[in-house]
């Protein structure tokens, strides 16, 4: 294995003959360099994508900085390089290396992905073979590292079950530390990697695929995954914070500039709201808010730590936090004159007050993006995002009497029973917009229109629904395209391609390892870049592995199917998104669950937690009775 | 008040490029909790002058650069270097502020020339790489293409020589090269010319020349 002053003597003849080369060498300000010989436990963390994109990544900033703050254990990070620089690795025998130490990936302890959306697969398997490590799981020797994952992506973690180890499921705060743990213990004791492995699968949380067998029936479909051994739970329940550690504030700096140069502090856990296509909407619930102090302090001291020109409050909803306008006034006190750029990276257009405009006008906030999905009565309570055009308009018509020029609307096609009229009312609703926009600010008026296509999701009550065809898809573009040719318009789509491509990937049972390892094998990575993927790559992988891509994806799904992620358990129950689904196909809408519990399942398993944390901090209802039931997975059905 | 801030760049930030650093600048002045003056308009842009770009992969001794604070001449609070210092990022060093007249013209207009060093990362022979270099200032002219454009590039090089050994066992390139707008020398230029590939040097610019610096300013 080459030593970090070997690759570093190699580094200096290359760098200067790729792109941007400030991406692989490390250095920022507020990284954490420990003595690699003092610190028994090694981490890297890992971000299947360049750095310009991982770099940002808050999910592994917050493990980077709990990590680092024990003395037995270290983090250090590494992203995918991009082809130019990739090449030239392999060509001058430099593996994968971590940007603190510039150690190889081979000499961690363990490595630990971030998997927050599926077409990062292929750059896992990449990264891996970068290092050096082997790819499957089975391949894997006692010298190799501990391959972990986690991030939303895992909520269905079989099609990478082959190449994971462990997958974290849910948070990650608490879980890293108990892998760490117990990653220590059995180096001390000498046994074997398939003890490690029954060892961490005792872990609450923990997933380790190689301890399940999945049986198929017949037509396919899932029969049943099963536990091969006691200290695998039948069942996997996410892991979930109570109560939302203090926030990180020592952000590392780029040198260079990235995607999202900014300081982020997350508001709140969770999102209320209960839209039916929205996975993150379930699988990261119940809702937890921070306090305006905490929030405030944490910002102020992250502003401090790292000299960032903007502040990003972050959650899935940020206008719903139950003080915003509080907080943002705070805020604006406190940073006033200081050039701060405040976020609200994600806003409920009913949720959106003209008081809460006029704060962020004055903090200089970037455009307006609001979301609403859908543009029919019909399908908006469909898919349960009720916004009546009459909220829209009036709320974009008050950003743009602010002197706006520009909103961004992001809406959906493909949802369930979607028809093309409903897609021509989204033209319409577009058109609507802007004429607002130029009774006030005549031809300088200018409308974003994102449209994506739905994708069905698991865990969320549309995880029954086909995709739509690419004919279909193409069909509902091209009006799309031909109704909004006007010049203040911009319209943006996502290829059918990138949709298929992420809904296999999404939805996909342990069959899909192989079709991963084969596209990667024939040259797919960075699937999530539009000119990088290779859709033929990818149905080629399919057809050389004997699969149809169509059953993952164009199929009806009974209502008893057995998904190949119901092992997996978020605490919602599937009785819950099923009801939910019935309801959605009866056009009936579901209020926010801050207004009435549901009972979609999170309080039974989470009772005590909720029990230790009263007040206003969850937006569950308080649980004053004792608990009546262990803390129990949700059974599948 | 207008700051003259001499600084070295060094480690990882060889690899930062020019507008990065200035991005790096207004970073540390906001974590050093100064008040850096910015211009008006819809999109604010932090007062700060980098007196020459010092090109991707170069390390750089004494770069130098001017900012504005807002606050009145005079009253520069002590100790500026260190409250700079503490909050700047690895591999920025600052060897000196020094308080100047507002009204002086922009900085970028006053450089003149600037020294480099060049080390060579692959054993060189010193008799070799001495007769290539009096070969190189022997010549009247030396036109090279740069960007589609011809230009001269011996009339760019004020001095060229080798400098002593320093432990490694290869001997240094010095050079000083003009660096006035619409005339500047690039030390890879020179390499090239002597036949010294880029990616086997570490480059480092020592000094920047301003028209003040010299004996006899125009």
């Amino acid at each position: 294995m080459l030593t970090p002053e070997q690759i570093e003597a190699r580094l200096e003849r290359l760098l200067l003959k790729v792109q941007k080369p400030g991406r692989y060498v490390g250095g920022e300000l507020n990284i954490v360099v420990k003595d690699w010989t003092q610190v028994p436990t090694k981490v890297a963390l890992l971000f299947p994508d360049i750095y310009d994109i991982g770099v940002s990544n808050v999910g592994l900033k917050i493990l980077y900085d709990q990590i680092n703050q024990r003395e037995d254990a270290l983090a250090e990070r590494a992203y995918a390089p991009w082809l130019d620089m990739e090449a030239v690795m392999r060509s001058s025998g430099i593996p994968l290396y971590s940007l603190e130490s510039h150690h190889s990936l081979a000499a961690f302890d363990i490595l630990g992905f971030s998997l927050p959306y599926e077409t990062l697969y292929t750059n896992t398997l990449n990264m891996l073979d970068l290092a050096g490590i082997p790819l499957h799981t089975s391949e894997r020797g006692p010298s190799d590292p501990l391959i972990i994952a986690g991030g939303h992506a895992c909520f269905n973690p079989e099609p990478m079950h082959a190449f994971v180890d462990a997958f974290a499921i849910g948070e990650g705060e608490e879980i890293i530390q108990d892998i760490i743990n117990r990653h220590q213990a059995w180096k001390k004791s000498g046994a074997t990697r398939a003890e490690l492995l029954r060892s961490l699968a005792g872990i609450s949380g923990v997933y380790v695929p190689s301890l399940y067998e999945a049986h198929y029936q017949e037509d396919g479909t899932v029969a049943s995954v099963e536990a091969r051994v006691p200290e695998a739970p039948p069942i996997v329940l996410k892991r979930m914070v109570a109560k939302l550690p203090p926030p990180t504030t020592r952000f590392i700096v780029p040198n260079i500039e990235t995607v999202h140069n900014r300081v982020t502090v997350e508001v709140m856990r969770g999102c209320t709201r209960g839209c039916r296509f929205c996975q993150a909407g379930m699988i990261t619930r119940p809702v937890r808010e921070r306090s305006v102090a905490e929030v405030v302090a944490a910002a102020e001291e992250a502003v401090r730590n790292t000299g960032f020109e903007e502040l990003a409050l972050l959650s899935l909803s940020s206008s719903d936090y139950s003080h915003i306008l509080e907080l943002v006034t705070t805020i604006g006190e406190k940073f006033s004159g200081r050039h701060l750029t405040i976020s609200l990276p994600s806003l409920r257009i009913e949720s959106v007050s003209v008081e809460l405009m006029d704060k962020l006008r004055d903090r200089r906030s970037f455009g307006f993006t609001l979301a609403p999905e859908a543009a029919t009565e019909r399908m908006r309570r469909i898919i349960n995002k009720f916004i009546p055009d009459d909220q829209i308009l009036e709320t974009t018509r008050e950003i743009y009497r602010r002197g706006w020029p520009t909103i961004k609307l992001y809406f959906m096609i493909g949802h369930p029973s979607e028809t093309l009229e409903d897609v021509q009312a989204i033209a319409d609703l577009c058109k609507r917009v802007l004429a607002e926009g130029r009774k006030v600010l005549g031809g300088k008026a200018k409308l974003h229109a994102g449209v994506s296509t739905f994708i069905p999701k698991p865990h969320t009550p549309f995880q029954w629904v086909a995709v739509d065809t690419p004919e279909q898809i193409r069909a509902k573009q091209s009006l799309l395209m031909r109704e909004l040719r006007d010049g203040s318009i911009k319209l943006s789509w996502t290829q059918p391609e990138d949709t298929l491509l992420e809904a296999w990937l999404s939805r996909g049972d342990r069959r899909l390892a192989e079709v991963v390892y084969t596209a990667w094998k024939n040259g797919s990575k960075f699937d999530a870049w539009q000119d990088q993927r290779r859709y033929e790559t990818w149905l080629a992988a399919f057809a050389e592995n004997g699969l149809d891509p169509a059953f993952y994806t164009h199929r009806p799904r009974r209502m008893d199917e057995i998904f190949p992620w119901d092992h997996i358990s978020d605490a919602v129950h599937k009785k819950f998104l099923f009801n939910d689904f019935r309801q959605s196909l009866e056009g009936q809408i579901r209020i926010d669950c801050r207004e009435q519990c549901f009972a979609c399942g999170i309080l039974p398993i989470f009772a005590n937690d909720r029990r230790a944390n009263p007040g206003t901090s969850w937006k569950c209802p308080e649980v004053k009775s004792p608990a009546t039931r262990k803390r129990e997975p949700v059974p599948a059905g | 008040m207008r700051l003259r801030i001499t600084f070295s760049k060094s480690g990882a930030l060889r690899y930062t490029g020019h507008l990065d650093l200035a991005k790096i600048w207004e970073r540390t002045v906001r974590r050093a909790d100064l008040p850096l003056v910015y211009s008006q308009g819809f999109h604010p842009q932090p007062k700060i002058q980098l007196a020459s770009a010092l090109p991707l992969g170069f390390l750089g001794r004494a770069e130098v650069m001017d900012i504005w604070l807002d606050i009145q001449p005079g009253n520069s609070p002590l100790p500026l270097k260190n409250l700079l210092q503490q909050a700047a990022p690895p591999g920025l060093t600052i060897l000196d502020v020094v308080e100047v007249e507002a009204r002086l013209p922009a900085l970028q207009t006053q450089v003149d020339s600037a020294d480099y060093e060049v080390i060579l990362l692959d054993p060189a022979d010193r008799l070799a790489l001495s007769k290539s270099l009096i070969a190189l200032l022997a010549a009247d002219r030396l036109e090279r293409q740069r960007r589609g454009k011809t230009y001269d590039l011996r009339a760019l090089i004020q001095s060229l020589g080798l400098l002593d050994e320093d432990g490694s066992g290869n001997p240094r390139i010095a050079m000083r090269l003009s660096t006035r707008e619409g005339a500047t020398g690039r030390p890879e230029e020179v390499l090239e010319a002597l036949g010294i590939p880029f990616e086997s040097t570490r480059i480092e610019r020592t000094r920047l020349i301003l028209k003040t610096d010299l004996p006899n300013p125009p």
